[in-house]
């Protein structure tokens, strides 16, 4: 058995940004199948533009276009892709100069080997059929059809001519997902463990002897690695409790219903669960509940084990038994 | 400005921490350690800072969960700093140098292992024109090595003697995870793994802590016979797109090393995570041919996120509390490519002490 127990984890989010003036140029350049650059004050031509002038500070104003064919200056081979990436075969990441431009723009290169990879040859840009305004409006670089690309692409560098469009990109949606091996702790693995075969476990620091239930690595008190298991009672008391009124994404439960701090008899330190089989107006502080768990057969190493807290039918504990757990 | 020193060092370094991502059960030791070098207890401590990342833990506040380790009744004067443990010591070193205090306790943790290392990375990039092509760590140095093998700045064969090196190095090294030097035939006879490296040229997926204590004057006298007084620390930071650096140099090393005195430096403890970094920051820190870099093997044998950075900060340390240096310098990196770049002098003397913001 492993010393502690392991599970995969998802951690997604789509983040909305608001593009701002410049990316959003940029953007809006892309959907419509233009790569826009930005002129600094030193002369360069930057794709993409950035958003202040590194000399003067100064936001971007000037923008050009430039074309979608260019000469790889740089490149290395993604032998090993990984998700998100713009292919999930092997592929090259190159530094591209579009031709108009001075500095050189990050991208895919879509070739089938490194063989096919020189630094300086050229290469253009591929198009995503649908495009939306984002980075990955452009699918991929690859070699240039007829050898040095002169074909029907804007001349290089034209100044000005900023196009005006009816609805320029100004918000973009990036996904973010990333996929982690989450291990618990030793303590919270003996913790996951000890509620698989029904029981409540907790950690005791040598030094206070404050009992930790979930268990802790160490003593946020003092620091301590605790030692010594301990079995905790079923039963406990509420210290404190929120009635939950809002409906949220995911939520299990149709509101309202109770989510309270539960101090188990003989933990230190108050312990997070729902309080049902009770209406919710009912719940006080002081009250005494006890752990309703699941069938048995549809336990696994998880705090979900446990159904719910209801209420033992016990008289309030007295305050001064959980005052000093608030 | 106040002499300030680093006094304790202790650190872990390994190829899967089996345990869980805010590395609490892993810091109590490390601490444990420090608190040992140095005969203090937790209440001597003046300030406290970590280095890390909840991109690493997968999950929110893991710099709060980890505080544990240390012990908060009564209440402690703590930071956290969303960076290498070298930038928590220079939070902590201006933290002394305010007067408020005159020890401090950094550290530094994270599990890189939990995740894809080099994916999850992809978010310290330009979230907008970046991070949505997910362009991994190595593939990034791997665009910086080929600019400087087609400028003709370095080759392979550079790059290996670079790994051979720090492989061989790793031998004395018990904390590295990649260790044994072969020849240089033999590293480039290895097939290529991101063209134009190969696995040695990349540093180890590494997880792991590391702890560094800081003490001004006579605290820091009261621990150690040779403290290593930090007589300079500066840093600076380039662009972070691709396109809008020159990747064969890295002007904001060259900067923090134009800050500070270099004279006389015996070691460079480089943080350097890909083997041609190493060949960028000889060069922008214009270290003289006899310097001695990276006698502990550098990066390339072991690399915990978030911690690489300060160990070598503690490396250079160790060698002059053990008399084997009298002035080293360490350096630090984060971001893309060399993007940031923190570097220090230690010295068996005091004084000189200098900023890098003048």
């Amino acid at each position: 058995m492993p010393r502690t127990l392991s599970a995969p984890v998802t951690v997604a989010f789509d983040y909305t940004r608001s593009t701002g003036p410049v990316l959003g140029r940029f953007f809006t350049g892309l959907r419509d199948g233009v790569l826009v650059a930005g002129r600094t004050t030193d002369g360069e031509v930057v794709v993409p533009p950035p958003e202040y002038d590194p000399v003067t500070h100064e936001p971007t104003t000037e923008f050009v276009e430039v074309s979608p064919v260019g000469s790889v200056t740089s490149w290395t081979w993604v032998s090993e892709p990984v998700a998100g990436q713009p292919f999930d075969r092997p592929f090259a990441f190159a530094l591209v100069l579009l031709d108009g431009a001075t500095r050189p723009f990050l991208h895919a290169l879509d070739v089938a080997s490194p063989a096919e990879v020189t630094t300086g040859m050229r290469v253009q840009v591929r198009w995503r059929a649908e495009r939306t305004g984002s980075i990955t409006d452009i699918e991929a670089f690859e070699p240039a059809a007829d050898g040095d690309g002169d074909g029907d692409e804007r001349a290089d560098g034209v100044p000005g001519t900023p196009r005006t469009t009816l609805d320029p990109v100004t918000r973009i949606v990036t996904p973010v997902a990333l996929d982690y091996t989450y291990a618990a702790s030793p303590e919270e693995s003996a913790f996951y463990r000890g509620l698989a075969e029904g029981r409540i476990l907790g950690q005791r620091c040598p030094t206070c002897a404050k009992v930790y239930v979930p268990p802790r690595s160490a003593c946020p008190a003092d620091g301590t690695p605790t030692t010594d298991e301990v079995e905790l009672a079923q039963t406990g008391t509420v210290t404190t409790f929120c009635i939950v009124n809002v409906p949220f994404l995911g939520q299990r439960i149709k509101p309202p219903y109770v989510s309270a701090y539960v101090l188990l008899d003989g933990a230190d330190i108050a312990f997070l669960h729902l309080i049902l089989e009770v209406p919710a107006e009912e719940v006080r502080m002081g009250m005494r509940v006890e752990a309703v768990w699941k069938p048995r057969e549809e336990w696994g190493t998880t705090i979900e084990n446990i159904s719910h807290f209801k209420p033992t039918g016990e008289p309030d504990a007295a305050y001064d038994t959980y005052s000093q757990h608030l | 400005m106040r002499d300030v020193a680093v006094v304790g060092f202790a650190q872990r370094q390994m190829q899967d921490f089996d345990g869980s991502p805010t590395c609490v059960e892993l810091l109590v030791p490390v601490f444990k350690e420090c608190y040992e070098q140095t005969g203090w207890t937790r209440r001597d401590i003046g300030f406290w800072c970590s280095g890390s990342s909840d991109y690493l833990a997968g999950r929110s506040f893991s710099f709060v969960q980890a505080v544990d380790a240390i012990g908060v009744i009564p209440p402690v004067n703590e930071s956290h700093v969303e960076m290498d443990l070298a930038w928590a010591m220079y939070e902590a070193w201006l933290k002394i140098q305010t007067g408020e205090v005159d020890t401090a306790l950094v550290y530094a943790f994270g599990k890189s292992s939990a995740g894809v290392l080099r994916r999850t990375l992809g978010l310290q990039l330009d979230p907008y024109t970046m991070t949505p092509l997910w362009p991994d760590t190595v593939s990034l140095a791997g665009l910086q090595a080929r600019a400087g093998i087609d400028a003709g700045l370095w080759d392979e064969q550079a790059m290996a003697e670079v790994a051979l090196r720090s492989l061989t190095d790793a031998e004395k090294n018990e904390h590295a995870v990649r260790r044994g030097g072969s020849s240089v035939p033999e590293l480039l006879a290895r097939p290529l793994y991101a063209d134009p490296l190969r696995k040695h040229d990349c540093a180890p997926v590494t997880d792991g802590a590391a702890a560094i204590v800081l003490a001004a004057g006579d605290r820091a006298r009261e621990v150690r016979d040779r403290p290593a007084w930090l007589s300079g620390i500066s840093h600076h930071i380039d662009p972070m797109s691709m396109g809008t650096r020159d990747l064969t140099r890295s002007p904001s090393a060259a900067r923090s090393a134009a800050a500070l005195d270099l004279t006389g430096v015996d070691v460079a403890e480089l943080h350097a995570p890909f083997s041609h970094q190493e060949l960028v920051l000889h060069r922008e820190l214009a270290l003289a041919d006899d310097v001695r870099i990276n006698p502990s093997g550098g990066a390339l044998t072991g690399n915990p996120m978030f911690s690489a950075g300060g160990i070598r900060v503690g490396e250079a340390a160790r060698r002059i509390w053990a008399g084997e240096s009298d002035k080293a310098l360490a350096h630090a990196t984060s971001g893309p490519a060399l993007q940031q770049n923190l570097v220090c002098t230690l010295g068996a003397a005091t004084g000189s002490t200098t900023g890098g913001h003048r």
